[in-house]
C-alpha cells in the first residue's frame, strides 16, 4: 500500500513537471492558470501542446509497464518485454502500414487498429513459439527474429514512401518520441489503453495462481485458454495503440518491473499494478530529461530509455547472477 | 587581276564560315539541364529545340510549376557517363548539383555553366540575364526582366501596413528574410515573425514559441502524398487558431517569374492589397 502511494505521487510530480517544462518559460502560477483557463497564447501552449504530451507520457509508459509485468508473470519468464520481443516493433509496422496505404485516415480508429492487428499477430507467434514452457532462449530468438522482420519491413515501407521525409522518419518508429503530439492522439490511443488495461488487470488471480504451476493453477479453477486470449488482445491493444502515435519505445517493460518485483514479493497481480505506475513514472521522467537535454533537437525517447534502461539491467543480471551463485 | 577575285573570294568564304562558326557558337543547340531551376529557366528562354534533356524532378508537380510543359522533353537521371554520351555542348546546372559529376564533365570537355542559388529578386533578374546571354536569346531574357521589374513594381506599391506572418513547414522548420520564399513574404507587404527572434536565413522554430509569438497568419507548406510524422506538425490543433492564407508550392521553389504569381497570390490575403 505505501508503496502504491509513493508510486500515484511520483506520477503526480512527475506530470506537473512535465506540464511546467518546455520552450516557453513562463512563472508557475501562470502557466498552471493558463493551463486551467486556456486563455491567450500561454493557454494554447498548456492546452493544446503540453497537455497531450504529458497525458501520452502516462499511458505510454503505464501500457508498457503493465504489458511487460502481465506478460513476465505469464510466461513466467523475466526476459517477456513488449520491445526485446517485436511486439512493439510488429505494431510499429502495423501502424506505418496503415499511414502510407491511407488506411489511417479512413475513419478515426483505423491507425490503432492496424497497430493492434499487427501485434496481435506477433503476440501470438510468441507465445506459440516460445510457449509457457519455453526457455528465455527460446522466447528471446523468438523475439529476435520477430522484430528484426518487423523492423527491416517497417524501413522498407518508408523508404518506398512517396513522401520526402519518411525515410528519416524510420528512427521515430524504432526509438519513439511524444515531440509535438495533439489531443487527436490522445483520443484514438485513449480507448484502447482503458480497454487494454482492465483486461490485463482481470488476469490478477489467474497470474497469481500460475505461479504455481499450471497443473495446480488449473485445478484451481483457472482457464488458461481464456487467459491466454485475454492477455494476448489486452498487450495487443495497449502496446498497439501506444506505438502508433508514439512508436516503439523500449526498455520500459523489462527495467521497471525489475526493479518493482522485490517490493512486492513477487506477487504478479500487485506487479502488474506497481509496474503500470512505474512505467508512467519513467516514461514521463524520460520525457522530461528529452526536453531538458537536447530542447531543439526532438531527442528520441527510446535513446533515453536505453541509456537509463541498459545499464541497470546489466546491473540487475549481474546481481541476480551472484545471488544464484 | 584573277588572281585576287580568287582570293577576294577565299577570304569571303572563310569570313562566312567563321560567322557561322560563331552565331552557332553563341547559341548552343543541345543543352542539357541537371537542375530543378535551370530546367524551368531553360523551358522560358530556349527554343523547345536547343533543349536536349532535363532533370527528373521537374516533372514532379509538387516541386516544378512547368512540370506540365516539361512533359515534351526528355529527361535525364544526372549521371555523368548518360549526359557525356549525349554529347551536349552546353550543360547548366545548380549550385548544389552533384560536385563529382560537374568535375567529371568538366574534366571531358564538356562545357559546364553553374547557376547561383537565388536569395531575393536581384539574383533572379541576374539569373534570367545569365541564361538568355547562354543560350543566344537575350532579346527575351531583357523583354522577361523588363516585365519582371514592371510587375514587380506595381505589386510592392502602395504598401504602408504590414501583418505578421510566419511560414512554417515540416519539422517546424520556419523561413527567414534571407532567403526566397522570405523575400516572397516580405515582397507580399508582410512582416517575417523571425525577424523578432532573429533568424535570418531561418531554422526550426519549436511549435511552442510559434504559438507565444501569436502571428497574424501562418503559411504552412503542401503535404506531400504518403505520410510523415514532420508534417504532422502543420495539422496540430494548436495552429488551428491562425489565419493560413496560400500553401507554399512549386512556385516558391525557384527564382522564375513565377515567384510573383506567388506574391500575387500572398497578397489576397493582405489588408491594403487584397481588396482589388
Amino acid at each position: 500500500m505505501r508503496l502504491g502511494l509513493f508510486l500515484i505521487s511520483l506520477v503526480v510530480l512527475l506530470f506537473l513537471c512535465s506540464l511546467l517544462i518546455g520552450h516557453t518559460q513562463a512563472p508557475l502560477s501562470n502557466s498552471l492558470k493558463a493551463l486551467i483557463s486556456g486563455q491567450g497564447p500561454l493557454g494554447t501552449v498548456m492546452q493544446d501542446i503540453r497537455l497531450p504530451r504529458a497525458i501520452l507520457a502516462l499511458l505510454v509508459g503505464g501500457s508498457l509497464g503493465l504489458s511487460g509485468a502481465a506478460m513476465q508473470g505469464y510466461l513466467r519468464n523475466p526476459l517477456a518485454e513488449p520491445g526485446l520481443i517485436g511486439i512493439s516493433g510488429s505494431a510499429s509496422l502495423g501502424a506505418v502500414l496503415s499511414l502510407q496505404t491511407g488506411f489511417a485516415a479512413t475513419f478515426w480508429l483505423a491507425l490503432p487498429l492496424s497497430a493492434l492487428g499487427m501485434s496481435v499477430f506477433a503476440v501470438f507467434l510468441i507465445i506459440l513459439l516460445a510457449g509457457r514452457q519455453g526457455s528465455s532462449l527460446t522466447l528471446i530468438l523468438a523475439g529476435i527474429a520477430i522484430s528484426a522482420l518487423a523492423g527491416a519491413m517497417t524501413s522498407l515501407v518508408l523508404n518506398l514512401s512517396p513522401n520526402p521525409y519518411a525515410t528519416a522518419e524510420i528512427v521515430f518508429w524504432m526509438m519513439g518520441s511524444l515531440a509535438d503530439r495533439s489531443f487527436d492522439h490522445v483520443w484514438i490511443t485513449l480507448p484502447f489503453c482503458i480497454v487494454g488495461a482492465m483486461m490485463i488487470l482481470s488476469l490478477g488471480p489467474a497470474l497469481n495462481a500460475l505461479t504455481l504451476g499450471e497443473d495446480t493453477a488449473q485445478t484451481i479453477g483457472i482457464n488458461l485458454v481464456k487467459t491466454r486470449y485475454v492477455l494476448v488482445i489486452g498487450v495487443a491493444a495497449m502496446i498497439g495503440a501506444t506505438t502508433a502515435v508514439a512508436g516503439a519505445v523500449g526498455f520500459v517493460g523489462l527495467v521497471v518491473p525489475h526493479i518493482l518485483r522485490r517490493w512486492v514479493k513477487s506477487q504478479p497481480s500487485r506487479l502488474m499494478w506497481a509496474s503500470m505506475l512505474g512505467g508512467a513514472a519513467i516514461v514521463l521522467a524520460a520525457d522530461i530529461l528529452v526536453r531538458l537535454v537536447l530542447p531543439d533537437r526532438d531527442l528520441k525517447l527510446g535513446v533515453v530509455m536505453a541509456i537509463l534502461g541498459a545499464p541497470l539491467f546489466l546491473h540487475l543480471i549481474y546481481k541476480t547472477r551472484a545471488e544464484s551463485l | 587581276m584573277l588572281v585576287f577575285v580568287q582570293l577576294f573570294k577565299q577570304i569571303l568564304v572563310n569570313v562566312a564560315l567563321l560567322l557561322w562558326a560563331t552565331l552557332t557558337y553563341a547559341a548552343p543547340q543541345k543543352i542539357v539541364s541537371l537542375n530543378l531551376c535551370t530546367d524551368q529557366l531553360l523551358m522560358l528562354l530556349a527554343d523547345p529545340n536547343q533543349i536536349a534533356s532535363l532533370s527528373k524532378i521537374v516533372d514532379d508537380p509538387n516541386v516544378s510549376f512547368l512540370a506540365k510543359k516539361a512533359a515534351e522533353f526528355r529527361k535525364n537521371r544526372g549521371d555523368a557517363e548518360e549526359i557525356f554520351m549525349n554529347s551536349p555542348d552546353l550543360v547548366v546546372a545548380g549550385v548544389y548539383t552533384e560536385k563529382a559529376t560537374v568535375q567529371i564533365l568538366q574534366s571531358l570537355g564538356v562545357r559546364v555553366e553553374i547557376f547561383p542559388i537565388e536569395q531575393n529578386f536581384d539574383d533572379i533578374v541576374e539569373n534570367i540575364r545569365k541564361m538568355g546571354l547562354l543560350v543566344g536569346h537575350s532579346d527575351r531574357a531583357k523583354r522577361m526582366i523588363n516585365d519582371f521589374n514592371i510587375r514587380l513594381e506595381e505589386l510592392r506599391s502602395g504598401i504602408t501596413e504590414r501583418p505578421r506572418a510566419a511560414i512554417y513547414s515540416a519539422n517546424g522548420y520556419t523561413t527567414g528574410t534571407d532567403t526566397m520564399s522570405g523575400q516572397i513574404l516580405k515582397t507580399a507587404g508582410f512582416q517575417n515573425i523571425t525577424e523578432e527572434v532573429g533568424m535570418s536565413f531561418g531554422g526550426t522554430l519549436p511549435l511552442e514559441t510559434l504559438v507565444m509569438l501569436q502571428p497574424d497568419f501562418v503559411i504552412t507548406g503542401k503535404a506531400y502524398p504518403g505520410h510523415s510524422r514532420s508534417e504532422e506538425i502543420l495539422k496540430h490543433p494548436a495552429l488551428r487558431p491562425f489565419k493560413g492564407i496560400t500553401q507554399t508550392d512549386a512556385k516558391w521553389i525557384c527564382g522564375t517569374p513565377a515567384v510573383l504569381d506567388a506574391v500575387a497570390e500572398l497578397q489576397h490575403a493582405h489588408p491594403e492589397k487584397g481588396l482589388r
